[in-house]
């Protein structure tokens, strides 16, 4: 569970740390009267949907923290044989990296108003993104062809089931970008399309982030990691 | 040294904060059914909690009468028992309380308490609802389907849950089960979402952190905890899905079953059981922090009095949430696991125990020479301390690992876990209930229906789980569904069996006799007008009672104050609102 711990400690971290802000050793009840500025600098401007999302991905972030825990207890028991790392994996890998780049292209076009490349730019991470999954698919088929099916062996199991995990958020996140795009064809750049399109910004850099996480796991670099924080102890 | 910033003179404007845009339904079906209004949702979450709760109470009676009656029943053998165990543990604090207090109080009080029109995100809120209610559907089709629902226990532990000794283990019970749990923990995070962004986000103008009723803050800090918490049953259930249905073998071990050796193996039971108790002891608060909240409101009002040591109260809220996620394995201590473990699990266990009793001694002397009113709401809120207290001093003596593994899977327990998460919580429901249902529906709901189902639930209660305790300490084992001819169960446990189980009985039918004061108020009760107990919240102030939609008129209201101005010297009346400007005279100064 000490994956799960560290995150749960950078989630105390940021909460301190916004509570820091608020004022709570306050004494409201010799505060009679005062209102404060509207909003009270108590709450932010951030709009409520980032909000959200950032709350979301602090739920989507605990799952996969879970899954890794996971992960690192059965990792190394008798029976554990590696999966061997399918060479798409890379590609994969890159394609993805693309299609954060693309929703950041996107996102940058939507700010400065320019409503066709945004609109190209959408395009191109849908693109990248569908491509991701279909590698995935076809990275899937490469293990199960060369006899690394899902039950035979907990290496493989994890591996299906957190990649798997990964790419239904990917397919959640299509789904809102889809509407997003809905949003940009059907007319021009308004303020709620612009806070869509950083949306999904920001929610595609996240899956990335995650991504590379478990692509470094499954790659094993997480045992030399935790290796030579060993050593560093010691 | 205290600045007073005292605003009684101040012109303040209105309408500073921007209003929101809100979704006005068209027809009926939108109005009452498929409806976004927090209020509607609230009612839908709660109606349907209590009647799945019904059953659970219902499978109660049935575990009862085959205890203290073994062998009169014989339809209820040892496989219905454990499905009945099995469903009336998980409907009981997970659709039940979970529900309950977050889906149903969170989604009524949080937007009126805060001041706000609605929640922020009302789509998703309607959607968490029917997400909800389909989970309780599926639980629900586990009746139904051939070879029942599951019988694993409510901790649903691995390997037993899903091999064909436990009724359900290779039927459909065990799936319906966790895909159940599954799409409740997809329902609730939609709901969840709403509730944190609502309460940092919404708050009318002035209403600051440190202003808001300890209501909001228990269930906001209890929503946060279950945002991080519930993830840990998603994993373990889809895991155990995976088990179960593909062979894989992340919780299987090497197992002869039926003579025959299984393909699974090497997997490990141990990693369920932290992946379930990292869960389930967050779980323990996620019930208990609203139900702490709700009844320092109640205690206030109808004791007249602020509460004492408001900042104190919101710093153990916090400080017992974080501790909660580091405790999880005291109800693993006779897993076999590394003795210094247990040692460091114990004692942050026994810290909780710190804030916790900080709680209870601030409701004390909130009433101590306060103007009790012994309404139903204080009732209630009284019967829940005495009740808290009981079952937290048996906590600590589990929370021992010496005294804990010989009591561990006795009685005691079940003693012990009922008095603080089954009756504590709630006592406060039923005291959250009898206070804000003038709220709802604008009628009181009738007095003396109350006192018979006050006195009856909190005295049958202790009539059922105090024997309990005493049973688990002659060495009765938990989970078992007839003692047979053990030679340490003296006679006089059985009578005691037989009593506990008439007092069971008794109790369930003043809970019918509560569901048919809530029907029946609807038409009869006594008028309650917009404030019947004189609150000083904002959810009492609105224009219409029951509030409309969109909870206030024109203007959202401005928030001047705390929300326990109760007895102020020189006010006009012994409460003041939080939206009422005038007298900038603070309270006296109470311990912090
Ligand atoms: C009138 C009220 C209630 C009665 C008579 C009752 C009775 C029982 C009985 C007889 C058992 C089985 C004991 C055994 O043989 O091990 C049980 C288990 C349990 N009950 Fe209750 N109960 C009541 C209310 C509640 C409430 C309100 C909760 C909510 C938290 C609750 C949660 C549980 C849990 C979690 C279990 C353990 C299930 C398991 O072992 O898997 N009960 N109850
Ligand atoms: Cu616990």
């Amino acid at each position: 569970m000490s994956v799960m711990l560290v995150f749960l400690a950078g989630i105390a971290a940021i909460i301190i740390w916004w509570m820091a802000q608020q004022r709570l050793t306050s004494r409201p009840w010799l505060e009679v009267g005062h209102v404060g500025q509207p909003g009270g600098g108590e709450q932010s401007q951030i709009p409520p949907a980032k909000i959200g999302l950032y709350v979301f991905l602090a739920v989507v972030g605990a799952l996969f923290s879970l899954f890794i825990s996971a992960y690192l207890m059965r990792v190394g028991t008798p029976d554990w044989w590696s999966t061997p790392l399918p060479r798409l994996l890379w590609l994969n890998t890159a394609t993805l990296i693309v299609s954060s780049a693309t929703m950041h292209w996107a996102k940058t076009e939507a700010q400065r108003g320019r409503g066709d490349t945004m609109r190209t730019a959408l395009l191109a991470a849908l693109a990248t993104a569908i491509l991701f999954l279909t590698g995935q698919i076809f990275a899937w088929r490469e293990l199960t062809e060369a006899g690394y099916v899902l039950a035979d062996n907990p290496a493989n199991s994890f591996f299906y089931v957190i990649t798997g995990m990964h790419g239904l958020h990917i397919v959640g996140g299509l789904v809102a970008l889809g509407r997003t795009m809905t949003k940009a064809w059907s007319g021009p750049i308004t303020n709620s399309l612009r806070l869509s399109v950083d949306l999904c910004a920001l929610y595609w850099h996240f899956m990335l982030a995650v991504w590379l996480i478990l692509f470094a796991l499954f790659a094993g670099w997480a045992n030399d990691f935790a290796d030579l924080c060993r050593q560093l102890l010691t | 040294m205290v600045d007073i910033r005292s605003g009684a003179g101040e012109t303040i404007p209105l309408a500073e904060v921007e209003d929101v845009e809100l979704y006005h339904p068209k027809s009926w079906w939108t109005k009452y059914v498929f409806s976004q209004d927090a209020k509607i949702i609230a009612i839908q979450y709660s109606t349907t909690a209590i009647a799945i709760g019904m059953v659970a109470l219902v499978l109660s009676w049935l575990m009862r009468l085959q205890l203290g009656f073994p062998g009169y029943f014989d339809f209820i053998d040892a496989d219905h028992y454990y499905q009945f165990i099995t469903m009336h543990g998980m409907i009981m604090v997970i659709y039940l309380l979970t529900a309950l207090f977050l889906g149903g109080f969170g989604n009524y009080l949080i937007p009126l308490m805060v001041g706000a029109r609605d929640m922020v995100f009302p789509y998703a809120n309607m959607l968490s609802y029917w997400i909800y209610l389909l989970a309780v559907l599926v639980l629900v089709a586990g009746f139904f389907v051939p070879g029942g629902p599951t019988g694993a226990g409510w901790t649903l532990y691995p390997p037993q849950s899903i091999l064909s000794g436990t009724p359900g283990g290779k039927d459909w019970g065990i799936l319906l089960m966790l895909s159940s749990l599954i799409l409740f923990i997809i329902g609730f995070t939609m709901g969840g979402l709403n509730y944190v962004v609502t309460v940092l986000q919404g708050r009318a103008r002035g209403m600051t952190l440190m202003r808001m009723p300890l209501t909001i803050w228990g269930i906001f800090t209890a929503t946060i905890m279950a945002l991080l918490a519930f993830p840990a049953l998603f994993v373990a259930a889809v895991m155990m899905l995976f088990d179960r249905l593909l062979g894989t073998s992340f919780f299987m071990p090497a197992i002869v079953e039926m003579g025959e050796q299984l393909k699974q193996g090497g997997g490990s039971p141990i990693l369920f059981q932290h992946l379930f108790w990292f869960f389930g002891h967050p779980e323990v608060y996620i019930v208990a922090l609203p139900a702490f909240g709700i009844v320092s409101d109640l205690i206030s009002t109808h004791a007249r009095k602020n509460i004492f040591g408001y900042r104190m109260m919101v710093w153990a809220i916090v400080i017992i949430a974080a501790l909660s996620f580091i405790v999880w394995a005291h109800h693993m201590y006779v897993s076999g696991m590394n003795p210094q473990f247990g040692f460091f699990f114990a004692t942050t266990t026994l810290i909780i125990a710190v804030p916790t009793a900080i709680k209870v001694y601030n409701w004390v002397l909130t009433l101590w020479r306060g103007d009790i009113h012994l309404s139903l709401p204080m009732l209630f809120a009284l019967a829940f301390i005495v009740t808290f207290v009981n079952g937290g001093l048996t906590g600590l003596f589990l929370g021992n690992v010496v005294v804990d593994v010989p009591l561990s899977d006795t009685m005691f327990v079940v003693a012990h876990f009922h008095m603080v998460m089954g009756v504590a919580p709630i006592l406060v429901i039923f005291g959250a209930i009898y206070h804000w249902y003038p709220k709802v529906t604008g009628r009181m709901l009738n007095e003396a229906m109350g006192q018979i189902h006050f006195w009856v639930t909190f005295l049958g209660a202790y009539a059922i789980f105090f024997p309990m305790h005493y049973l688990g300490l002659l060495g009765i084992p938990r989970r078992y569904h007839d003692l047979g001819d053990a030679t340490f169960v003296p006679d006089s446990a059985h009578t005691l069996n037989a009593f506990i189980s008439v007092m069971a009985l008794t109790v369930g039918a003043a809970q019918l006799l509560f569901l048919f004061n809530l029907v029946w108020s609807i038409w009869k009760g006594r008028d309650a007008g917009g404030n019947p107990w004189r609150a000083t919240t904002l959810e009492w102030q609105t224009p219409q009672t029951p509030p409309a939609h969109g909870n206030w008129g024109k203007e959202l209201p401005v928030v001047y104050r705390w929300a326990y101005d109760y007895s102020v010297p020189g006010a006009a009346e012994d409460f003041i609102p939080q939206n009422h400007p005038g007298l900038g005279v603070p309270t006296r100064e109470t311990g912090s």
